[in-house]
């Protein structure tokens, strides 16, 4: 369950709704607060709200309702540029017209900071993120990369409590994409900054943040850190959301304790940790990482097996990527290490798969 | 393959080798060459057209801003003589000789008044000196025409001329002549052109122009009265007693009608005065003189308020100087028409550019709706505003802010042609400056609010410098534009707000006088040029955008 | 053999068929007008009637005569006359002439005898300012004036132009110096006969300017024929100059509050001239139809249209009445003698050495 907003939050939404056209809501009763010095990565799909969250807390949006709170102060009625919030965007948003150190100036001129004063905090930032020597250049004359570290040290220089960012690294290839992910939560960190992050790739989304609110359908599914998120999603939105992910689907037979049974389409029935199914006779849907799946295992005699054959194997280096068709389900895969006597599978062979009970989750149906 | 390529040319230590064996560097050029005719030929055409309708006609209004060649042309002899004429007192006789030949093959091919035209321009009253003149020239010439003519009948007629200039050859080549056909060309006899230097001169002119401009033939005309002045003075200088060619009994009889006490003369410059005394004073000729060049300073002298007099450029008398005054005119007002242009346009492009998209569609047709109306029609609608009991004066009286007795003048001055050309051209404006303020990313606004910025300094700072492009693109439209309007002006300017470009209209179409018009156009384009230089010094041409 | 035979056939058959075509006339006519009802009372007049008795032929017309010296020039510099016969004022007409522009003609032979056999050249008489110009209609330009804005003593003579005591407000004169400057001279004192000796020396000029540096300030410059009936209409000015057939449709076609002076009025003539460098097809043509549109009854036609005079000497006892408004047009005439009592004909010959030197000096003073 997302948090109430403590006392000790830095940052709080207090059942916030949001509606653009007086019709439907894009944020839905969201509650959700942070201490101070987090890493808070807000993933969804588009459309899920957590832009909308984002320009909120910024000030760009108001709240149709609730309250937003930062450091224990309502500041919804508060205009953006008095938030003192950080902000880094999507395109960097770098004046074309000015120099990357007037770029950096800004914020601090508009403080009325002294000339001095703001040169040696512009340094400072431009050597923050490795620029030191491109403060004369023109936004349009450096790299996305460059651009990125620039937007960042505009962010910063001003030393906000606060930053927001919303899908920084959107438009950078995939190695500077992971490069980049490493700088910004070592700043952050360093720092102690709050950070605020939107993205919709879920692997920024667990590679950077202390935790992460995962937004569908204008609600926060699941607020965790990242582990707890992959290992032990809360319902099949969010299993299927992060990672890869393989489900079955059934009707429960019994439950005892952390252990139930669930019988599948085809007749076949397995064991399952029950996360959100409460009685026999529910229809579940079942969720089970393609890495915790054995072939011919050997796991007890309480174990169910399956049986199920193989479709395809792919060779990745690392890892075999294997396809099978499970209980119907043409599109279940696991994943096994490259082993010096890990056995390669064929296409049509037989085989019997099985999990540990508690690696297998059974969610809701839909 | 391209591995044994690659180690064969690493191998030489000469310049690399193409395939083939050429030069990598020839072969490389003549493949570039090749993609450049072909982008060429596509682009020829277009290219074509350009220089057809847009570089000549400007090439052509340059060359006749200086062009002057109608007087040289018109009038060749004089110009020569006159080139050694000093300019004081009146020209010698010669110079009277030469005016009496020229012009009248000019009054024959009605040349002398498009001559008088343009010296017109520059001498008041040549127009219908030479009009005059072109009709009295005869006057001078019948004097020997009759006298010769009395001696011998055969004076008075074609053949006897044509047997005694011209070819025998030709003679029989052009009594063969059927109308239709081609003419024999006139060739003169071996050795009449010494013997008359000036009949033959004359005469041949004469029979060349029958021959070209009449399409009649030499063998059925009487020669111009101009012919028998010429003959007189060829017989007053030689004698031609020994004379034995064709018709040498009429000749020789003419001859010592000439050297008889009792023969008639006329001085040319007697003749002249008796024209019209005007050719007495020695102004015209000096004008003639002055303007003999095949190229004249004059025109653009003219543009700037000054005149070539024979003492040098001076600058015309006070109640004659219009055109520096219109050009400051012209200019100062194109400035103040652009700068309200920009300041009514860049709210309109900004909500323009920040409306949805189906608003600001809805909206634009609004801005483009003046183009639809014909320019008469918005004009004429400023008048019925701004008039003295027009539209707005009539609702500033009723409220009581203006007396009926002195109701505001907003029309027929620069106040009109400011207002009326804004809105003419306020389009220009918000057209360049909606297409750059549209790409400009809303984010811009909202990373300066995050820096801290307020409204006003996110606006000052952050959004107008971006949008300065559009600006500069709209004020360059609207001031090029306006610079050289004249319906407007023309129509609600009165006095008081015409422009330079009135003028030029005036000139191309009223007075005629397209010379003076090229060289006011030429100076307009030299202003519009170097304002763009300056503006490119000053703002930079790179922060000019159309979208 | 047979082909070449056929060739030649074919070849001398275009020839003949050519030369035939040589002498023919062509079937469609541009003429060149003003426009307007003056244009109208052209094509009513004439050009309709003419088209009636030849129904191949197209009369199209351009109204381009305001600028039409412009034009002419432009074409013949180009080498494509596109224009026929082109309708403009004798200033005009003498300046193309001049150019070698508009070909010279001979009265006696384009044009028709009038009815009792006088000779053309002797009906229409000193009209023909320019051995290019065939005079159609005298027209003048005189002054008219608001009956309502003047009070109870209307203006009868030209010089109430000049005073702003007893007619106070605006009053629209043409943005040239000709007929203002005879105008100003003539209210200044100068007698009639000796305005252009005057107006020839500089000082005679300087005179002129400064009569009108008088009213000045209370002057709206006009530059098209429509401007003074407009501004008469709208009372925007008490009295204005403009031509006697404008003020005719402003005060009997519109029945606005508007009188007219006679006085000093200035005639000047509209007339047709055909272009040189005409095709002989498109030159026998123009040569038909001018001996008809030129008669003494054609003239007197027009005058049912409009307020000018026909130029033919025998064209006034035939001039009837108005085709709309049945009232006589006789006279509306400039030329009917009870409204030429004090008349000023168009100085051409004195315009057309002075135009350029008084206008620069005229303009110069406009602008200061």
């Amino acid at each position: 369950m997302p948090d109430t907003g403590a006392s000790d939050a830095f940052v709080a939404f207090e059942r916030v709704q949001k509606s653009y056209d007086g019709e439907s809501l894009v944020v839905k009763d969201l509650n959700l607060s942070l201490p101070k010095g987090e890493f808070l990565t807000m993933l969804g799909p588009s459309g899920s709200g957590k832009t909308t969250c984002l320009m909120m807390l910024a000030g760009f949006e108001t709240a149709t309702h609730g309250e937003i709170k930062l450091d224990g102060v309502s500041i919804n009625n508060i205009p953006p540029h008095k938030r003192g919030i950080g902000m880094v965007f999507q395109n960097y948003a770098l004046f074309p017209h000015m120099t990357v150190a007037e770029n950096l100036a800004f914020p601090l001129e508009v403080r009325k900071i002294g000339k001095s004063d703001r040169e040696a905090k512009v340094k400072r930032a431009l050597d923050m993120v490795e620029m030191g020597d491109f403060g004369g250049r023109r936004p349009g004359q450096l790299s996305g990369g460059q651009q990125q570290r620039i937007a960042l040290a505009r962010a910063l220089v001003f030393e906000p409590e606060l930053v927001l960012m919303d899908e920084p690294l959107g438009a950078l290839d995939k190695q500077l994409r992971e490069k980049m992910q490493f700088e910004i939560t070592n700043l952050a960190h360093s720092l102690g900054i709050t950070t605020v992050y939107v993205t919709h790739d879920q692997t920024e989304a667990l590679t950077m943040s202390d935790r992460v609110a995962v937004f569908n359908d204008g609600r926060i599914q699941q607020l965790a850190p990242p582990d707890e998120l992959y290992e032990a999603p809360q319902n099949s939105f969010v299993a299927q959301f992060i990672g890869e992910n393989n489900t079955l689907e059934g009707t429960v037979q019994q439950i005892q304790g952390d252990r139930c049974t669930v019988q599948l389409a085809n007749g076949e029935v397995i064991d399952a940790k029950p996360v959100n199914v409460t009685q026999p006779g529910e229809r579940t849907r079942v969720s089970i990482r393609p890495e915790r799946v054995e072939v011919n295992p050997e796991l007890g005699d309480t174990a169910h097996t399956l049986k199920a054959r193989v479709l395809e194997f792919v060779y990745m280096g690392d890892i075999f990527r294997t396809r099978l068709e499970v209980a119907g389900n043409r599109d279940f895969v696991i994943k096994t290490r490259n082993r010096a006597d890990q056995e390669r599978l064929t296409p049509g062979q037989e085989v019997a798969i099985g999990w540990l009970p508690e690696d297998c989750r059974a969610l809701d149906a839909d | 393959m391209t591995d044994a390529k690659g180690d064969a040319t690493e191998g030489s230590a000469g310049p690399m080798m193409a395939a083939d064996g050429t030069p990598l560097k020839k072969s490389l050029a003549r493949a570039l060459r090749m993609q450049k005719m072909r982008a060429l030929m596509l682009i020829a055409p277009l290219l074509l057209f350009v220089l057809v309708t847009f570089i000549a006609p400007i090439a052509d209004m340059l060359f006749r801003s200086v062009e002057n060649d109608i007087v040289s042309d018109t009038m060749p002899r004089t110009t020569a003589v006159l080139a050694d004429w000093d300019g004081q007192g009146m020209p010698p006789e010669t110079a009277f000789e030469a005016a009496y030949f020229d012009l009248y093959i000019a009054a024959e091919r009605k040349l002398h008044t498009r001559l008088g035209t343009r010296l017109n321009y520059e001498q008041t009253g040549a127009s219908s000196l030479f009009r005059k003149s072109g009709r009295g020239l005869d006057d001078i010439g019948e004097v020997y025409q009759d006298q010769f003519e009395d001696l011998d009948e055969g004076w008075d007629e074609a053949m006897p001329w044509a047997e005694l200039m011209g070819d025998p050859e030709w003679l029989s080549e052009q009594a063969a002549w059927t109308k239709g056909a081609r003419q024999p060309e006139f060739i003169l006899r071996d050795g009449i052109a010494d013997l008359l230097p000036r009949t033959a001169e004359q005469y041949e002119a004469f029979a060349l122009y029958l021959q070209d401009e009449d399409n009649k033939s030499p063998l059925d005309e009487e020669p111009w009265s101009a012919v028998h002045t010429a003959l007189y003075e060829d017989l007053a200088a030689g004698d031609l007693s020994g004379y034995s060619g064709p018709r040498a009994d009429m000749l020789v009889a003419a001859d010592a009608l000439v050297d008889s006490p009792d023969f008639e003369t006329v001085s040319f410059a007697r003749g002249f005065e008796d024209i019209d005394e005007d050719w007495a004073d020695p102004e015209i000729w000096r004008t003639i003189k002055l303007y003999s060049p095949e190229m004249t300073p004059g025109y653009f002298l003219n543009s700037v308020d000054m005149q070539l007099t024979p003492e040098g450029v001076e600058m015309r008398p006070d109640n004659q100087r219009i055109y520096m005054l219109l050009f400051k005119r012209t200019i100062f007002m194109s400035m103040v028409i652009t700068c309200s242009c920009i300041l009514l346009a860049y709210p309109v492009a900004y909500i323009l550019a920040n409306l949805p998209a189906r608003k600001a569609n809805l909206l634009m047709i609004l801005v483009l709706l003046p183009f639809w109306t014909s320019l008469l029609v918005r004009t004429s609608a400023w008048k019925v505003m701004l008039q003295q009991q027009g539209v707005i004066n009539d609702v500033l009286v009723w409220l009581g802010l203006v007396a009926d007795d002195s109701r505001l003048a907003m029309i027929n001055n620069q106040f009109g042609t400011i207002v009326a050309m804004t809105h003419i051209l306020l389009p220009f404006m918000i057209l360049p400056m909606y297409s750059v303020m549209s790409t400009i990313p809303h984010t811009y606004v909202r990373a300066a609010k995050s820096l801290g910025a307020t409204d006003w300094t996110t606006f000052w700072r952050v959004y107008f410098p971006q949008s300065i492009p559009g600006i500069g693109a709209g004020s360059i439209l609207v001031f090029i534009l306006s610079i050289g309007y004249y319906i407007t002006p023309e129509i609600v300017g009165g006095t008081t707000g015409t422009f330079i470009s009135n003028r030029i209209a005036y000139h191309i179409s009223s007075s005629l006088n397209w010379g003076l018009a090229a060289a006011l156009g030429t100076i307009l384009l030299a202003v519009v040029l170097i304002l763009y230089w300056a503006y490119d010094r000053i703002v930079g041409i790179d922060n000019v955008k159309l979208g | 053999m047979k082909l070449t035979k056929t060739l030649l056939a074919t070849t001398a058959l275009t020839v003949a068929a050519g030369a035939v075509a040589a002498q023919d006339m062509a079937d469609s006519m541009t003429l060149v007008s003003w426009g307007g009802a003056y244009q109208a009372s052209q094509d009513k007049a004439y050009a309709q009637p003419y088209a009636e008795m030849h129904p191949d032929v197209t009369i199209s017309w351009d109204e381009s005569s305001n600028e039409a010296v412009a034009k002419l020039r432009a074409m013949n510099e180009a080498g494509n006359i596109t224009w026929d016969l082109v309708d403009v004022v004798a200033s005009d007409a003498i300046r193309l002439c001049d150019e070698g522009l508009a070909m010279e003609y001979d009265p006696d032979e384009l044009l028709a005898a009038a009815p009792d056999g006088t000779k053309a050249s002797d009906d229409f008489g000193d009209l023909i300012v320019s051995d290019c110009y065939i005079p159609q209609i005298v027209y003048s330009t005189t002054v008219g004036y608001r009956t309502d804005l003047v009070g109870d003593t209307p203006p009868t003579e030209i010089c109430a132009l000049f005073d702003l005591d007893t007619y106070p407000g605006k009053r629209s004169l043409e943005k040239r110096p000709i007929n203002n400057m005879e105008w100003a001279l003539y209210c200044d004192g100068v007698a009639k006969a000796e305005i252009y000796d005057v107006l020839e020396t500089p000082e005679g000029q300087d005179q002129a300017l400064a009569k009108l540096d008088t009213i000045k300030d209370q002057v709206v410059w006009w530059s098209a024929g429509a401007d003074t009936p407009q501004l008469l209409a709208d009372g925007e000015v008490v009295m204005g100059s403009t031509y006697n057939g404008r003020l005719f449709s402003v005060i009997e076609e519109q029945d606005q509050p508007v009188g007219m002076l006679w006085d000093m009025q200035v005639f000047d003539l509209d007339g047709w001239i055909i272009p040189t460098g005409l095709s002989d097809e498109a030159l026998a043509r123009v040569k038909d139809f001018l001996y008809f549109a030129t008669d003494t009854q054609r003239l007197a036609d027009q005058a049912a249209y409009i307020s000018y005079g026909p130029a033919r000497e025998s064209s006034a006892p035939l001039v009837g009445e108005h085709a709309e408004l049945g009232i006589a047009m006789a006279p509306h005439m400039p030329t009917d003698p009870r409204n030429a009592s004090n008349t000023l004909l168009y100085n051409y010959e004195f315009w057309a050495d002075y135009r350029d030197d008084i206008d620069a000096k005229f303009q110069a003073w406009l602008a200061q």
